[in-house]
C-alpha cells in the first residue's frame, strides 16, 4: 500500500520522471497491439512507438509534465545551436559570412502595386493639379480653424489649446453645437485653409477630422495614445512662435503621398530653422506618429532632442473627396476591416 | 506599338486628369491615350460612349465642353467637335444616323450634326430638360428615345423625333410615413430590354422600376440598399437584376422581379464612378475614385478576376462586347505549331525502333494508347478499335 502510494507519490515527482516515461510506452505498446520494441529493452531513452504524441495522453498531470519536459529538451537544444553557431562566427572571424536579416511585418510586406515611383510623370502630374496645388505654389498660406465635438471636456480643451501652439497661424473656436456643414462656408468666406475637428468619447479625445477647405479632401482619423505636455517625461521648455519644419517619413503609396501632403498644407511653407523645431508624422504599419521636438546639433553628427508639444497616434479611417459630408460625400478611400485587414502584412498607406 | 494594338483592348477608361486609357486585361497593359500627348485637368472625361461602326470609334466627352473622336483601329484622337450651350459637365452622349446628342448638367439636351470636321455649328434641336441634370441615357432599342434624370429632376423619357414634350414623365412616390415629401435624385438610368421599362438608381439609396405601359406614372417597384447614394448602376446579362455601387464602393447586384438583394461583391475602397456588365459573359467592369479598374465575375463563383492599378482617378468607362475575347495576332502562330509536332513524334518512332524487344512491347503499349488518343484527336468521326 505504502508502496504503490510512493509509487503514485512518486510519478508526480519530476525525479521519477524516466520511470513514468518508460511506462508510458509500455502501457501504450499494450494498448495498441503494436511494437515490441519498448517491452524488449528497458530503454534509458525512451524509444515511443511510432505514431505516439504527447497529446494522447489522457492523465492531465502526466501529459503536462511530458509537455515540460518535451519544452525544456527543446530549450537546450536551441540554446546548444545558437552556442554552436556563435563559436563557428568567432572562429571565423571576419569570413563569418554576414547576420541574417530577421523577418519582420515591414520586410515582409506585400508588393503594394500603388507606391509611388519618384519618377511616375503621371501621377506627377496629377499631384501638381490637385487641391493642394495653390499650396505647393507657394500661392496660399495656410489658416486653421481648431474645434471639438460639442461640450468638449478638459483634455481635449486643453489638446486643441497645445495644438495651436504647434501650428503656426491656427484659431481654436468653441463649438457650440454648431453644424459642420454650416461652418464650413463660413470659415470659406473668411479665408481659412483647412479645419480641424476634434472628436470626443467619455472626457478623451478619439477622432480628427481634417478638412482642406476650399474644396479639398476630408481625412478621418481615429486618435489614439494622446498625451498632454504635462504628461510628457524629460520635455523641453513650451513651444516658440517660430514656424517649425516637418518630416513626414513613409508615405509611399498614393493614398499615402494624398495624406502626406495633407499634413504638409497644414503648415506655412517657409521653415523657420533659427527656432529648431520640427513636427513629424512618422507613417508604420498604417498608424501615423505625431511628434514635436526641439533639436540642437551638438556636432556635425549628435543631435540632441527634446519633445515639447503633446504627442498622438493616427490611424485613418476614411478620405473622402470635397468638404465634409459623411452622407452624400463621394469617398476615395475607406478602411473596411473585414476586406482590408485579412493580411497582416498588407497596408494601405 | 500600343496604338497598334489599341483595337484588341477590353476596356476603355476615362479619367479625370483627360487621359482616355485602353485596358488589355490579356496581356494586361494599359496604354494612355491624349489628344494634345500631355494629360490636362481642363480635359477631364467625363462622358463616353462608342461611335458609329460597330466599336471602331469612340466618343469622348471633356470637361471644356468638347467631345472628341478617337479611333480604336489606329488607335489616336482623330477631331473634335465643340458643344457650347448651358452650364456643367456633360451628363450623357449618344448617336444617332449621323448626328451627335449630347446633355449637359444644366439641363440642356442638344442635337448636333456629326460632321466632326467643323470646330462648331448650330445644333439640329434643341430641349431644355430642367435643371440638375445628372444623366442622359440612350434607348439602345429605339435610338431616338433618351431618357433625363437628376437632382430634384424627374425621371423623363423624350422621343426626338416626336414632339418637344416628354413621352413620359414619372411622378414622385407617395408621401413618407411622416407626410413628408420625398426627395428625388436620379443618379443613373438604365432602358430595361424586351419592354418598355426603365430603372433608376438615387442618392437615397433606392432603386426603382418605371413601367410607361403601365397607367401608373409613379414607380412600379421600389427597392433599398444601403445607406450612401448610387452612384452607378449597369444590367446584368440574360438576368432580371442590376448591379449597383455607391458612394463608399459597395457593388451589389438586385434582383428585379422581386426587389431583393442577390449578392454584393467586394474589393473596391471608393466610389463607384463608372459599371459596365459584358452584354454575354458573366463580367463586370467597375471603375472609381480608388484608381483601380476592377473586373469581377458576377456567378459561377462571384469573384474579382482582374484588377488593375491606373494612376488617376477614374470617371467611366465603355466595355467591349464582343464575345472573342483574346487578340487576333495570336492566330498567325498556331499554324506553326502543329508540323512542329509532328516532326517529334516521328524522331520518337525512330528511336523506339532501336531498342530491345520487351522495351519494345512495353513502349508501344504506351506508344499505342498514346497513338489511339492521338487518332482520336485527329479523327473525332472514326470510332477507336
Amino acid at each position: 500500500m505504502a508502496k504503490t502510494g510512493d509509487n503514485s507519490g512518486g510519478r508526480g515527482k519530476k525525479g521519477l520522471k524516466r520511470k513514468a516515461a518508460a511506462e508510458e510506452p509500455q502501457e501504450a505498446a499494450v494498448a495498441e497491439d503494436g511494437a515490441t520494441e519498448s517491452g524488449v529493452q528497458p530503454p534509458k531513452t525512451t524509444a515511443f512507438p511510432p505514431g505516439f504524441s504527447i497529446s494522447e495522453i489522457k492523465n492531465k498531470q502526466r501529459r503536462h509534465l511530458m509537455f515540460t519536459r518535451w519544452k525544456q529538451q527543446q530549450r537546450k537544444e536551441k540554446l546548444a545551436i545558437k552556442k554552436k553557431l556563435k563559436k563557428e562566427r568567432e572562429a571565423l572571424g571576419d569570413k563569418a559570412p554576414p547576420k541574417p536579416v530577421p523577418k519582420t511585418i515591414d520586410n515582409q510586406r506585400v508588393y503594394d502595386e500603388t507606391v509611388v515611383d519618384p519618377n511616375d510623370e503621371e501621377v506627377a502630374y496629377d499631384e501638381a493639379t490637385d487641391e493642394f496645388a495653390s499650396y505647393f505654389n507657394r500661392q496660399t498660406s495656410p489658416k486653421i480653424l481648431i474645434t471639438t465635438s460639442d461640450r468638449p471636456h478638459g483634455r481635449t480643451v486643453r489638446l486643441c489649446e497645445q495644438l495651436s501652439t504647434v501650428i503656426p497661424n491656427s484659431h481654436v473656436y468653441y463649438r457650440r453645437g454648431l453644424a459642420l456643414k454650416k461652418i464650413i462656408p463660413q470659415c470659406i468666406s473668411r479665408d481659412f485653409t483647412d479645419l480641424i475637428v476634434i472628436n470626443e468619447d467619455r472626457k478623451t479625445p478619439n477622432g480628427l477630422i481634417l478638412s482642406h477647405l476650399p474644396n479639398g479632401p476630408t481625412a478621418h482619423f481615429k486618435m489614439s495614445s494622446v498625451r498632454l505636455r504635462k504628461e510628457i517625461k524629460r520635455r523641453g521648455k513650451d513651444p516658440t512662435e517660430h514656424i517649425p519644419e516637418i518630416i513626414l517619413n513613409n508615405f509611399t503609396t498614393r493614398l499615402g503621398h494624398s495624406v502626406g501632403r495633407m499634413f504638409a498644407s497644414l503648415f506655412p511653407h517657409n521653415p523657420q530653422f533659427i527656432g529648431r523645431q520640427v513636427a513629424t508624422f512618422h507613417n508604420q504599419r498604417d498608424y501615423i506618429f505625431f511628434r514635436f521636438h526641439r533639436y540642437i546639433f551638438k556636432s556635425e553628427k549628435k543631435v540632441g532632442i527634446q519633445e515639447l508639444g503633446p504627442r498622438f497616434t493616427l490611424k485613418l479611417r476614411s478620405l473622402q473627396k470635397g468638404t465634409f459630408d459623411s452622407k452624400y460625400g463621394e469617398y476615395e478611400w475607406v478602411h473596411k476591416p473585414r476586406e482590408m485587414d485579412t493580411s497582416r502584412r498588407k497596408f494601405h498607406l | 506599338m500600343a496604338a497598334a494594338g489599341a483595337r484588341w483592348n477590353h476596356v476603355w477608361v476615362g479619367t479625370e486628369t483627360g487621359i482616355l486609357k485602353g485596358v488589355n486585361l490579356q496581356r494586361k497593359q494599359a496604354a494612355n491615350f491624349t489628344a494634345a500627348g500631355q494629360p490636362r485637368r481642363e480635359e477631364a472625361v467625363s462622358a463616353l460612349c462608342w461611335g458609329t461602326g460597330g466599336e471602331t470609334q469612340i466618343l469622348v466627352g471633356c470637361a471644356d465642353r468638347t467631345v472628341r473622336y478617337f479611333s480604336t483601329e489606329e488607335g489616336r484622337f482623330q477631331g473634335q467637335k465643340h458643344c457650347p450651350g448651358g452650364e456643367g459637365t456633360f451628363r450623357g452622349l449618344a448617336q444617332v444616323d449621323g448626328t451627335l446628342i449630347t446633355c449637359v448638367d444644366s439641363g440642356i439636351v442638344r442635337v448636333w450634326h456629326d460632321n466632326d470636321k467643323e470646330a462648331s455649328s448650330d445644333p439640329l434641336l434643341e430641349l431644355s430638360v430642367g435643371p440638375g441634370v445628372c444623366r442622359m441615357r440612350q434607348d439602345p432599342a429605339h435610338p431616338h428615345v433618351v431618357a433625363t434624370g437628376g437632382k430634384e429632376n424627374a425621371l423623363k423619357v423624350w422621343d426626338l423625333q416626336g414632339s418637344e414634350e416628354p413621352v413620359f414623365r414619372a411622378k414622385n412616390v407617395r408621401n413618407d410615413w411622416l407626410d413628408l415629401r420625398v426627395p428625388i435624385w436620379d443618379q443613373d438610368i438604365q432602358f430595361l430590354p424586351e419592354s418598355q421599362k426603365l430603372v433608376t438608381c438615387t442618392g437615397y439609396h433606392q432603386v426603382r422600376v418605371y413601367d410607361p405601359a403601365s397607367p401608373q406614372r409613379r414607380p412600379v417597384l421600389e427597392a433599398t440598399y444601403g445607406e450612401y447614394p448610387l452612384t452607378a448602376m449597369t444590367l446584368t446579362p440574360g438576368a432580371n437584376s442590376v448591379i449597383v455601387g455607391n458612394t463608399h464602393g459597395q457593388l451589389a447586384e438586385i434582383d428585379l422581379r422581386q426587389g431583393r438583394l442577390l449578392g454584393c461583391l467586394k474589393g473596391l475602397a471608393g466610389s463607384v464612378r463608372g459599371l459596365q456588365c459584358h452584354p454575354s459573359k458573366p463580367l463586370l467592369a467597375s471603375c472609381g475614385l480608388d484608381r483601380v479598374l476592377r473586373v469581377h465575375r458576377i456567378r459561377n463563383p462571384r469573384g474579382l478576376e482582374h484588377k488593375v492599378y491606373l494612376k488617376s482617378q477614374l470617371n467611366c468607362l465603355l466595355l467591349s462586347g464582343r464575345d472573342n475575347w483574346e487578340d487576333e495576332p495570336q492566330e498567325p502562330q498556331e499554324p506553326k505549331k502543329a508540323p512542329l509536332e509532328d516532326t517529334e513524334t516521328d524522331e520518337l518512332w525512330a528511336s523506339l525502333e532501336a531498342a530491345a524487344k520487351r522495351k519494345l512491347s512495353d513502349l508501344e503499349r504506351t506508344q499505342g494508347a498514346l497513338q489511339t488518343r492521338r487518332r482520336k484527336k485527329q479523327r473525332p468521326g472514326s470510332t477507336s478499335p
